[in-house]
């Protein structure tokens, strides 16, 4: 083996499995590469014997009661029921007793309404219980659709102001991507549960971009900035949010009051 | 003043317990998180700033960045890495801040007060003491602070997940907004700056590699 080069041996002296033995092997026999790597290890030897000053046992509270008083109260809110991963010890909590109960409620006082106001009604105007919430659930993620597209269309719009500026600021995108994950998450779960799941595949794509804008940081560099373009390209998902917004929007319009759509719609779609 | 349920207090209750807590409304749960987590934060967020006051900075924001973020939390992964995560983020944005600053108020580059945020050319500016005095003096640790101020934010970002965090390739990409190979090409381009910074003040640790090529 030909003498590794310095990013092959700081690569090595790091535990880098690619051509370890290779290296190990030159570096045995080659008294200039043993040198080399020794430089290295001295170097990073002596980083670290660099301190970090102790902050103190009592740190972790000292911490806490510098942010407790700028943390806003988490409501917790009937979702989060679903949102937080199963785990069987919690099914036996009152709270979430208390979700199931209150959902249970509603199941069946829509029920109820439901009967009383057909009863004795000229002509039943208002469509079945699944038909209502089908509708509100694609008016609701119809909106939800657009509000990323614009981020998407943004981002992919984004950059410098001028050639001077090596940073280009996301912060404003990236406040509006956090803000629309948690409907997201919840837009996905439903779309599942209804058993639509090209619907939730989209989102659930959607959800990795908007978490990764979310994550980013407020300002990128436009080579930072063209890696999150590409990755939003690569997914296609620009193209599958306005396939599916648009498709919403038909459905919207459609599913008034009259015909059950359900399957052979959400079958096309699908195919998204 | 709200006590801590007892079941969050039991050595056995883990991170996600305590997160499930906090989403469900108990407040008081994440002060476990806060406190089980803060001095490793605290380590890593010295070791990017490079001053005590930045980092403890950090380490609130990372803390309240995580709080508002949980929802985004996968159960699944380590609330410890994610919160480490959000600390880097946070702690390059805030280099990235100080170092414009510092260029518009400070266009020659100088030292700063805390001889963190110097300017490239500070290093050929400033004469470098012999090997002798750095090591009776103490120097030594002053010149690593010195080196390490030297690199940007997303090197220096790089080096310490890298060195001190022990995290891999992948992380550091995902940290830096980068692909794999670009982290890793960060991580190289960081220890090369340090040894051009360093080599003239450190001996090679010598006879005790001398046996081995594993060090």
């Amino acid at each position: 083996m030909k003498h590794p080069n310095e990013e092959e041996l700081i690569a090595y002296h790091d535990g880098e499995v690619f051509q370890r033995e290779a290296i190990a092997g030159h570096v045995a026999g080659c008294a200039e590469c043993h040198a080399e790597l020794e430089r290295i290890d001295a170097v990073l030897a002596a980083l670290n014997t660099m301190t970090v000053p102790d902050p103190g046992d009592d740190y972790g509270r000292q911490v806490w009661q510098q942010i407790a008083p700028r943390l806003r109260d988490r409501k917790a809110h009937w979702w989060d029921f679903f949102l937080v991963a199963p785990n069987a010890a919690n099914w036996l909590e009152p709270r979430r007793w208390a979700a199931v109960g209150a959902i249970a409620g509603l199941v069946i006082v829509a029920f109820l309404a439901g009967r009383f106001t057909r009863r004795g009604g000229p002509e039943p105007i208002a469509t079945d219980a699944s038909q209502v919430r089908e509708r509100v659930l694609i008016l609701a993620v119809g909106e939800h659709l657009g509000r990323a597209e614009m981020i998407l269309v943004e981002l992919a719009n984004a950059q410098p102001k001028n050639a001077s500026q090596k940073q280009v600021n996301i912060s404003a995108e990236q406040r509006r991507a956090e803000n629309l994950l948690e409907e997201n998450r919840l837009y996905r779960q439903t779309a599942l549960k209804e058993g639509d799941t090209a619907l939730a595949n989209v989102l659930d794509e959607l959800e990795r971009v908007l978490l990764d804008v979310a994550h980013s940081p407020q300002e990128v560099t436009p080579a930072q900035l063209k890696g999150i373009r590409q990755r939003i390209e690569a997914r296609g998902i620009l193209f599958k949010v306005r396939v599916v917004d648009s498709e919403l929007q038909r459905r919207g319009e459609s599913a008034k009051p009259s015909p059950a759509p359900s399957t052979s719609q959400k079958n096309e779609r699908n195919k998204v | 003043m709200k006590r801590m349920s007892p079941s969050v207090e039991t050595p056995g209750d883990n991170d996600a317990l305590a997160v499930e807590r906090t989403l469900a409304g108990d407040r008081e749960a994440f002060r476990v998180l806060v406190e089980r987590h803060s001095t490793s934060v605290f380590r890593l967020a010295y070791r990017m700033t490079g001053n005590q006051h930045d980092a403890e900075e950090v380490v609130q924001e990372a803390f309240l960045r995580a709080y508002q973020k949980l929802r985004q939390f996968d159960g699944r992964a380590n609330f410890g890495t994610w919160v480490y995560r959000i600390a880097s983020n946070y702690a390059i944005d805030q280099m990235r801040q100080r170092r414009s600053e510092e260029a518009k108020r400070e266009p020659v580059g100088r030292a700063g007060a805390d001889g963190v945020e110097l300017d490239p050319a500070a290093l050929v500016a400033d004469a470098a003491p012999s090997p002798e005095r750095l090591a009776q003096s103490g120097e030594l640790a002053a010149q690593m602070r010195h080196a390490l101020s030297l690199l940007t934010p997303a090197e220096r970002t790089a080096f310490v997940m890298r060195h001190w965090g022990g995290s891999g390739i992948e992380e550091i990409a995902e940290a830096l907004k980068s692909s794999s190979s670009a982290a890793k090409n960060t991580v190289f381009r960081s220890v090369q700056k340090l040894r051009q910074a360093l080599a003239p003040f450190v001996e090679p640790r010598g006879q005790a590699k001398a046996m081995g090529t594993e060090l």
